[in-house]
């Protein structure tokens, strides 16, 4: 059994093999009565919540800042697809992909420039200038009329499950590919350490702008995604609130692992509807749930380390494994 | 020859503290450099400066005729300048392997784009790096350790692979803080005679603070010593030996009148 699972972990076929599956099955959910609308939700929840974990432990986990202001790009991403979608291009062809694109492009410009802001500040104040950004991001959608102010907006719901599934596999290819480049390395060099990077010529600047963008750019597909799906955006779906489930998501499955924020997203998002009935006291237990996990295992479930299907074939060997 | 590395009259101040003042130093090209001194001299200051961390109050640091002073640290390294560090810095959470190709990263062209995409340069270029940072572990006994996690490896071996990281940035000037610091007598002998071999092998200049006498009087051609952020001496080793100032500065002599 175990010979089983070790040569299934080896293979290299079995990743695009679920990938597949995956994705035929979420096509067989969109035409075929096999799930409920509720449960087709929750599903393209944790699509997009593995988008917001894998795209943050860029950030976090990779780069080793402590980055809060992940809702803000989401919700860059989200008003930027519902304007193109309401007020722009309405029904046209082209609007799902070009939404999502377009919600993805706007996050990560504003990414670039935090991060040009942010080059000189680490750990907190790094931690202060996401938390301010969250706060502009969300007090300026609410006072801007053309926005909908604090009543939000009404974007029409395209994204289904196919369309989800699509995205969380596009965002883990990019980002896993990204990850085991030499970007990748120079990013986990000024994580474990900056000054031994900069004598080692790394160049930590655009390092850090990209490991930025990149992050911004799937906060902000995410959150089109969510636009989407939704049918009904306003200032207050991303507030502090929302960066701190993606935080808990992040930290839950493991920083610096693709396999890790998958895990923590799916844990994460199911807990958080089976916990529905508590009501109030869910605000209890996953805060709990985190506090354990910190004592316990403070890099997460799979904390720096990576599932063998993610990794590229030539660094198999090279990687610490679980 | 010509001197690779010129250090003019730099003076560093933090705050009312002046670390280095008026400091000069010239290290030819193929040469082992030896900076000695007492503790507190200014030495690693002198290393910081020169590789970018700081930057100097006063004067101009050049590199193969060309002003650094004031560049950003990555450029410098960039330039041909590698570094070790008295307490080891390695990426302790990554292996061995990778922490060489870290360095060797620079040498690698593909942008991110094609990184994100997987088109095919990437693939050429990791490949080849994965293989010339093999073949660079292997003078330094890193080999059977290359998927080691670098943190967990003995102190000796960290040393080594932070040498080792350092020359596959393909420096031309090789800065080492104290090499030597806990080995003991028979493997600073050992040492010695490593570091001579990278010199030649790797046809780079050495500059290295050090504390062992015996390592520094053997492997330098000539050496500068440090003595409250100044220059005191500078000569070959055996000048250095009989220079009373520097006899004064280490064994803190009030007889010698000063200036």
């Amino acid at each position: 059994m175990r010979a089983f699972f070790e040569s299934l972990g080896r293979s290299r076929m079995a990743l695009p093999i679920l990938v597949v599956l995956g994705f035929a099955f979420c096509v067989a959910c969109e035409f075929l009565p096999i799930i409920n609308t509720y449960t087709k939700g929750v599903l393209i929840m944790v699509g997009i919540n593995i988008i917001l974990c894998a795209s943050l432990n860029l950030v976090n986990g990779y780069m080793g800042e402590f980055s809060v202001g992940h809702a803000g790009f989401m919700a860059l991403g989200a008003y930027a697809s519902a304007v193109m979608t309401i007020k722009w291009l309405p029904a046209s062809v082209f609007e799902l992909p070009l939404a999502v694109l377009f919600g993805g492009t706007v996050a990560a410009a504003i990414g670039f420039l935090l991060a040009l802001l942010s080059f000189k500040t680490r750990g907190d104040y790094l931690a202060i200038i996401t938390l301010a950004f969250l706060m502009i991001v969300k007090s300026a959608v609410e006072n801007i009329e053309y926005l909908g102010g604090p009543r939000g907006m009404t974007p029409p719901v395209l994204t289904n499950l196919p369309w989800a599934f699509f995205w969380v596999v596009v965002t883990l290819w990019i980002i896993r590919n990204l990850v085991y480049s030499k970007f990748g390395r120079a990013i986990t060099a000024i994580r474990e350490d900056e000054i031994a990077a900069n004598a080692m010529g790394v160049r930590v600047r655009e390092a850090k702008i990209l490991a930025f963008s990149t992050s911004a750019f799937f906060g902000g597909v995410a959150g089109a995604l969510y636009a989407q799906v939704n049918f009904f955006i306003d200032p207050k779906s991303f507030d502090i609130v929302r960066s701190t489930e993606i935080l808990v998501m992040v930290y839950l499955g493991g920083v610096a692992s693709l396999a890790g924020s998958i895990l923590g997203a799916v844990i994460f998002t199911l807990l958080f509807q089976a916990l529905q009935d508590l009501g109030t006291w869910r605000m209890v237990v996953m805060p709990l749930i985190l506090v354990l996990l910190m004592i316990f295992r403070p890099r997460g479930i799979m904390g720096m380390k990576e599932l063998p299907w993610f990794l590229p074939k030539r660094e198999l060997f090279t990687k610490r494994q679980p | 020859m010509s001197a690779l590395l010129e250090i003019d009259n730099v003076t560093k101040r933090f705050g009312g503290l002046c670390a280095i003042s008026k400091c000069n130093v010239r290290v030819m090209e193929g040469h082992a450099h030896g900076i000695i001194g007492p503790n507190g001299a200014g030495k690693t200051t002198l290393f910081n400066l020169i590789t970018g961390i700081y930057k100097p109050t006063e004067g101009d640091i050049r590199f193969r005729g060309e002003s650094i002073a004031g560049l950003r640290p990555g450029r410098i390294a960039l330039k041909g300048i590698g570094r070790t560090f008295q307490n080891i810095r390695l990426c302790k959470n990554l292996t061995v392997l990778d922490n060489v190709r870290i360095a060797f990263d620079s040498q690698l062209h593909y942008s991110p784009l094609e990184a994100m995409l997987r088109l095919p340069r990437l693939g050429r270029d990791e490949r080849r790096s994965i293989d010339e940072s093999m073949k660079l572990l292997e003078p330094f006994g890193l080999t059977p350790h290359a998927h080691a996690v670098a943190g967990d490896m003995s102190y000796g071996l960290q040393r080594k692979l932070e040498i080792a990281r350092a020359l596959a940035l393909k420096p031309r000037l090789l800065l080492l803080d104290e090499p030597a610091a806990g080995l003991n007598t028979g493997e600073t002998a050992a040492l010695t005679e490593f570091l001579r071999w990278v010199k030649s092998e790797f046809q780079v200049t050495l500059v290295l603070i050090e504390h062992h006498m015996h390592l520094v009087m053997n492997l330098c051609d000539r050496i500068t010593v440090l003595d409250f952020g100044q220059t005191i001496a500078e000569g070959t080793p055996a000048e250095i030996r009989e220079n009373p100032r520097v006899i004064d500065a280490y064994l803190g002599g009030t007889e010698v009148e000063q200036g």
